[in-house]
């Protein structure tokens, strides 16, 4: 037994130290790849690469004032940070990185990284609603209908590759692609779907990702020539650095359920080195094409951001919903 | 978890066993208070997080019940959608913070302490009296056995649910239609 407690505390240490270090870390590759971006230096003074400047930043935000606005709704404007990090170091005890290094697979664990997931956008009502500002609120009313929009063909989606697999185990899901690089998901003819729209499917999740993410070209929730800074306004000190950590975990976490339900996890192409490395690359490569699509493409509108999710990918991922269904059975 | 002899002497605070009771107490009062924040709150939308403090509670409580699925279920459909939906609504109709208004309904009171005590007291008599046969665990992760034992074994509270959902939309409906003749 105190070998299982051991278990559990080691598996919640590193849960949370891998959600906190890509958090921290993921802003530095932002930043940096920002500045490539717009040929201009990024952050290169502290350190090699200036790889000290997450934990410096750190630091500096930890020891400034935490101002609460008056008439702010205190418990919940503390509150909001807090919730806005705990549903990726959630998911991060039933992601598997490899056959061995899982915390603890759960035969559900696709319905609760969603079921997490889907609780994320309370932080934002809570921030936007307790801060007692026009454009908090703006910003909250807009986050929820974004992700009131965008959970639908996200959740259509995952469902058609439960159904694909037959499994909400995530250690299965992977297993079932793990033949070759032409039986994962995204593939339509080798792997178990048979779906030549499996494509569109995974463009479907990674548009609905960066959308459930809050990231540009989508964030409208903290669009800051329009909402000063949305949400987060009236944050200042380590509530606007936990706001910060949890967006970044929540791309780890959409980039892991891309990787796992479409990408075949942690199996490799060709044979070639199996391990978790695989897993890693194909995680990374997702993330790089985060920062590489936020500062590329200009916002676009709310109308357009709604007109998107419920005129084109939800009739879309309905589409694919009824033909996959129909290949199962005919197959 | 599930133990056969109901209640046999407890076990100790710091064994698998002993843990896991308290987890479960603390499903309940983590439940309990946050029913008591959603219906004592002065403000709309702390009596939403209330109302979510409760849901978890509750969710916790299925796992604690050996039944991860229903568990997920909750937190995604009670969390996710409906407290979401909830907040969404208050923020359209009122963004000022509400207080709450004074309804003196004869439910309040005297007769509403009455009817729950009523309410509370049947379910434990029912509880505490009723034998509970051991159920199989069907939640192994695999669709089919769940959408089997829903269209078999089950398919009375499945229709339940639906007859619950048909109720609602008529009732959002018939809402809809007055306020459209107002």
């Amino acid at each position: 037994m105190s070998l299982t407690l051991l278990n559990v505390i080691f598996a919640v240490v590193v849960a949370i130290a891998f959600a906190a270090a890509n958090a921290a870390y993921l802003v530095w590759a932002e930043r940096r790849g920002a500045a490539r971006i717009q040929r201009r230096p990024g952050p290169n003074i502290n350190g090699p690469f200036g790889l000290l400047q997450p934990p410096l930043d750190g630091i500096k935000l930890m020891a400034k004032q935490l101002i609460i606005p008056g008439g702010a709704d205190k418990v919940l404007f503390i509150g909001a940070p807090v919730l806005a990090m705990y549903p990726a170091i959630m998911s991060f005890v039933t992601i598997p990185f490899s056959d061995s290094i899982v915390a603890h697979n759960i035969n559900v664990g696709i319905l609760m990284i969603f079921a997490f997931a889907s609780t994320g956008s309370m932080s934002l009502i809570f921030a936007g609603w307790s801060s007692r500002n026009k454009y908090s609120m703006m910003s909250a009313v807009r986050a929820v209908s974004q992700s009131v929009a965008y959970e639908i063909p996200m959740l259509i989606t995952t469902i058609t590759v439960v159904m694909i697999a037959g499994s909400m185990d995530l250690m299965e899901i992977v297993h079932q692609q793990s033949s070759s690089i032409l039986h994962w998901n995204i593939f339509p003819l080798l792997g178990k779907s048979h779906n030549i729209l499996m494509p569109a499917s995974f463009l479907i999740f990674f548009i609905c990702t960066l959308a459930e993410t809050n990231r540009a070209p989508f964030d409208l929730g903290e669009a800051e020539s329009e909402l000063v800074a949305g949400f987060h306004t009236e944050y200042g000190s380590m509530g606007f650095g936990l706001f910060f950590m949890g967006e970044y975990a929540n791309i780890v976490i959409g980039s892991c359920m891309t990787t796992i339900l479409f990408l075949g996890g942690w199996s490799c192409p060709f044979g070639l080195f199996p391990g978790v490395w695989w897993f890693l690359l194909k995680l990374y490569l997702l993330i790089a094409t985060f920062i590489w699509i936020r500062w590329t493409f200009p916002r676009t509108t709310i109308y357009g951001l709604l007109n998107l999710s419920w005129k084109i990918l939800i009739p879309l991922s309905l589409v694919n919903l009824l033909l996959t269904a129909g290949l199962i059975k005919v197959f | 978890m599930i133990s056969s002899t109901p209640i046999a002497a407890p076990p100790a605070l710091f064994s698998a066993d002993g843990l896991v009771g308290v987890i479960f107490l603390v499903m309940i009062a983590v439940t309990i208070i946050g029913g008591f924040i959603a219906c004592n709150s002065e403000r709309l939308v702390r009596a939403v997080a209330g109302l979510i403090v409760c849901f978890v509670g509750v969710a916790g409580l299925y796992y604690f019940l050996n039944s991860p699925f229903v568990a997920m279920m909750q937190v995604l459909i009670y969390v996710g959608a409906v407290a979401v939906t909830i907040s969404f609504a208050i923020m359209l109709a009122a963004p000022e913070e509400q207080k709450k208004i004074g309804v003196s309904s004869p439910l309040i009171g005297p007769f509403g302490f009455g009817t729950a005590a009523l309410i509370a007291g049947g379910f434990s008599v029912l509880a505490v009296r009723t034998e509970w046969p051991a159920i199989a665990k069907i939640n192994d992760g695999s669709i089919k056995k769940i959408g089997i034992q829903l269209l078999t074994d089950y398919s009375m509270v499945f229709e339940l649910i639906s007859i619950v959902l048909l109720i609602a939309i008529i009732g959002a409906l018939v809402i809809a239609r007055v306020e459209r003749k107002n």
